[in-house]
């Protein structure tokens, strides 16, 4: 796979593969894992590509695994399957490792959580960063500047802890302190952190009907951010995105409430 | 008269001694029931999560106000205990205040801190008795939340009633003996100038001085004896109720689970055979996993079942945690799925649980040792429904005070249901079959999977 390069663009994103920096002989930083909704889904197709424009803007020698990467196996692992959960994990690991990846950044919190907590234990040993961490590492360093773009100042933002990203990892305050670089007004539910309520996505949810009750979990979750009075809602994971997204929809104010990733605000932010 | 009453005493001490060895006996052959899992590693840690989350009760005082009402009842618990020995001895040697001669200066102390406690503990009982009954906390609903529904309510009310009883009875009982030393009646008589009056309980005097001193003495005997009978059987009731987590929540703290809350307990049964049909040679696969396996480097027993059906296929320390599970509902009320009205309460996983082991050893009772029914705890207790509503999002797990995890259960029957019946709602079947052959949870060609990176540099 070539080197995804745009020629006639003022600004130019490259998206270098594993393949190709180790063909070159070459040693990437990160390894930036994707994921199947950064790589399919529409909407966050749009996060990863800002991840992607501030990993270039920094000037990180980073690469991704394109079309060798392939699904960590969560979703099957948490609904029963665990023999198709180690085939993925087994077979994502030997590319890895034969890729001898040491270092791991992903903005998906079930990946993160999967490949950081589980894959140790089938052979796979890697540091692994979800992009909130490395995004505020970024900031902490001053090689992320919120300045050249849109400014957010004034403006209400309420953040939705991720369950894989918060009570599984207990990582509360990177995606807060990167949203608070953007010096805006950050709002919070009264559900926050470890008493964090999910999205209705996770234990594999997402790919399926809810069970007959009174009430969508996205739903309950919305309304409580509405009810902050925020006119962004921040996530850092794909499925919450979609569930909030939804839930947004539902309670019929998609247009003057926004569902962002922490790192397109950021992304915003620079003007990327 | 004395020594018949020293007699019966020592038939009551022993008999409760013989009732709690049986139930010990039946509850930890339940326990054992279940999968072995090496919970040894890293003491260090354990004893300071037991101080903290068992000793130190932390996670209550998530919601200070209760915090400080349940610490009341459990100091209280525990320091008057010492009272207990007193009045065993007592009652097993026909003494009165055995130890008032030989520790006179401190003894008043004592006896005023366990007053102030019996007060302090009574008090809050009524406090609770409100909660559940006027003003009705959520969580203790039984008509919210069906699995309170009969005994759990009867179980908590009972144990609340008995408790204001209990020091009730403590704190007349030393009224009565205060009064009936005033009057120099006997041996209550001899104590007069060792034992002063006592810091609740000189309010309380009033109320019997009018007595005359046969009544007196009789208010003051029946007092001390339905004190202790109530303590004696309370002792034993405890090993049928919720309230056995003031014994066993101490262990099951100190096994709580050390792994990040996110991470699910592995397979290595499954590993061995994913190694094989990936065509890794057991060198290749060693190398690949050079932990051997398995986090205790136990090798994978026999393979049983996949997953849970039943207590027996989940790990002992499951089934602790059910026997610790006070019913108070903090896991369910955090839980997203009972929250929006689906079938799934955690708290309702672990009473399931403890109720199948429960009806095991009724069976063993009733049968003989080696009884077993054809019941299974997914089925008849636990339905599908239930735990396929489960979004695992650890909330339930991280709102238990005493660190129980309903979550591990649920996925062991998810697992079990999916692995050995092959039965997962048909949009799961999807989201299989799509990873393993398009490598993702959708229905998208492989190939298309780096395609995103063509817009990378669009506006």
């Amino acid at each position: 796979m070539k080197n995804k390069n745009m020629t006639q663009e003022i600004k130019q994103y490259s998206v270098p593969t594993m393949a190709d920096i180790v063909a070159a002989g070459d040693e990437p930083e990160i390894l930036f894992w994707v994921g199947c909704a950064g790589s399919f889904d529409d909407r966050y197709k749009r996060v990863t590509i800002a991840f992607v424009r501030i990993l270039n803007h920094v000037g990180i020698k980073f690469a991704v695994l394109g079309p060798e990467e392939a699904c960590t196996g969560d979703p099957a692992r948490r609904a029963g399957n665990e023999f198709l959960f180690q085939m993925q994990a087994v077979s994502n690991i030997q590319v890895l490792n034969g890729y001898n990846v040491k270092k791991i950044v992903t903005a998906c919190p079930h990946c993160f959580n999967t490949i950081k907590n589980e894959y140790p234990e089938l052979g796979g040993n890697y540091e692994v960063i979800h992009h909130s961490t490395f995004l505020q590492g970024l900031i902490n360093e001053g090689r992320v500047k919120v300045e050249g773009g849109q400014s957010f100042k004034g403006k209400k933002i309420t953040f939705h802890d991720s369950c894989y990203l918060g009570r599984a990892n207990k990582v509360y305050e990177a995606p807060r302190e990167v949203l608070a670089a953007l010096d805006a007004d950050l709002v919070e539910m009264k559900r926050v952190k470890a008493n964090g309520l999910c999205c209705g996505a996770g234990g594999a949810q997402y790919f399926k009907e809810p069970e007959p009750g009174n009430k969508d979990v996205n739903v309950e979750r919305v309304q409580e951010a509405l009810g902050t009075g925020a006119d962004t809602i921040a996530v850092a994971c794909p499925f919450c995105m979609t569930m909030m997204s939804d839930g947004v929809k539902n309670q019929n104010r998609e247009d003057t409430v926004k569902v962002y990733d922490i790192s397109e605000l950021i992304a915003q932010g620079q003007g990327l | 008269m004395a020594y018949l009453e020293q007699f019966l005493f020592v038939i009551a001490v022993a008999a409760t001694g013989w009732f709690i060895t049986k139930r010990v006996k039946l509850i930890s052959r339940a326990i054992r029931l279940g999968r072995p899992e090496d919970r040894s590693a890293n003491p260090g840690e354990r004893l300071k999560i037991m101080l903290q989350v068992a000793f130190g009760q932390k996670k209550m005082f998530d919601n200070p106000l209760v915090g400080v009402m349940h610490f009341v009842i459990y100091a209280g618990f525990i320091i008057i205990n010492l009272e207990i020995l007193e009045i065993i001895l007592d009652g097993v040697l026909g003494t009165h205040r055995l130890f008032a001669p030989y520790i006179t200066p401190i003894y008043p102390f004592l006896i005023n801190v366990f007053e102030v406690l019996a007060f302090g503990v009574l008090a809050v009982c009524v406090v609770f008795l409100t909660r559940r009954w006027v003003t009705r906390v959520q969580r203790l609903q039984a008509s919210r939340h069906r699995e309170l529904k009969e005994w759990p309510v009867k179980d908590a009310t009972y144990i609340l009633v008995a408790e204001i009883i209990l020091m009730f009875l403590f704190l007349t009982w030393n009224a009565t003996d205060s009064v009936l030393r005033d009057r120099g009646i006997g041996h209550y008589g001899e104590l007069q100038g060792i034992v002063p009056d006592f810091v609740i309980s000189q309010f309380l005097k009033p109320l019997f001085t009018g007595f005359g001193d046969g009544a007196l003495v009789g208010y003051e005997r029946t007092a001390w004896w339905l004190h202790i009978l109530g303590i004696m059987t309370f002792a034993v009731y405890v090993t049928y109720s919720k309230h056995l987590h003031i014994a066993l929540g101490f262990p099951n703290v100190y096994f709580s689970d050390l792994k990040p809350k996110g991470e699910m307990a592995n397979m290595p049964e499954v590993t061995k055979e994913v190694q094989l049909m990936l065509g890794l040679t057991p060198e290749q696969a060693a190398e690949a996993d050079p932990s051997g396996g398995n986090d205790n480097g136990q090798q994978p027993e026999s393979i049983g079942r996949f997953g849970a059906k039943d207590v027996e296929d989940l790990r002992w320390i499951n089934l602790i945690n059910a026997y610790s599970c006070t019913e108070c509902g903090r896991c369910t009320s955090a839980c997203p799925a009972n929250i929006t009205g689906k079938k799934l309460s955690p708290r309702k996983i672990m009473m399931d649980t403890r109720d199948r082991l429960e009806d095991i050893q009724k069976g063993w009772v009733k049968n003989g040792p080696d009884h077993k029914d054809d019941k299974s705890l997914l089925g008849d207790y636990i339905t599908v429904e239930e735990i396929n509503a489960c979004t695992t999002c650890q909330a339930c797990v991280v709102a238990c005070p005493i660190n129980i995890n309903p979550l591990d259960i649920i996925l062991q029957l998810r697992r079990y249901k999916v692995m050995e019946e092959s039965q997962a709602p048909g949009s799961w079947n999807a989201m299989f079959s799509n990873i393993e052959n398009n490598m993702a949870p959708w229905k998208f060609s492989p190939s298309d999977r780096f395609n995103w990176a063509d817009q990378v540099n669009e506006k």
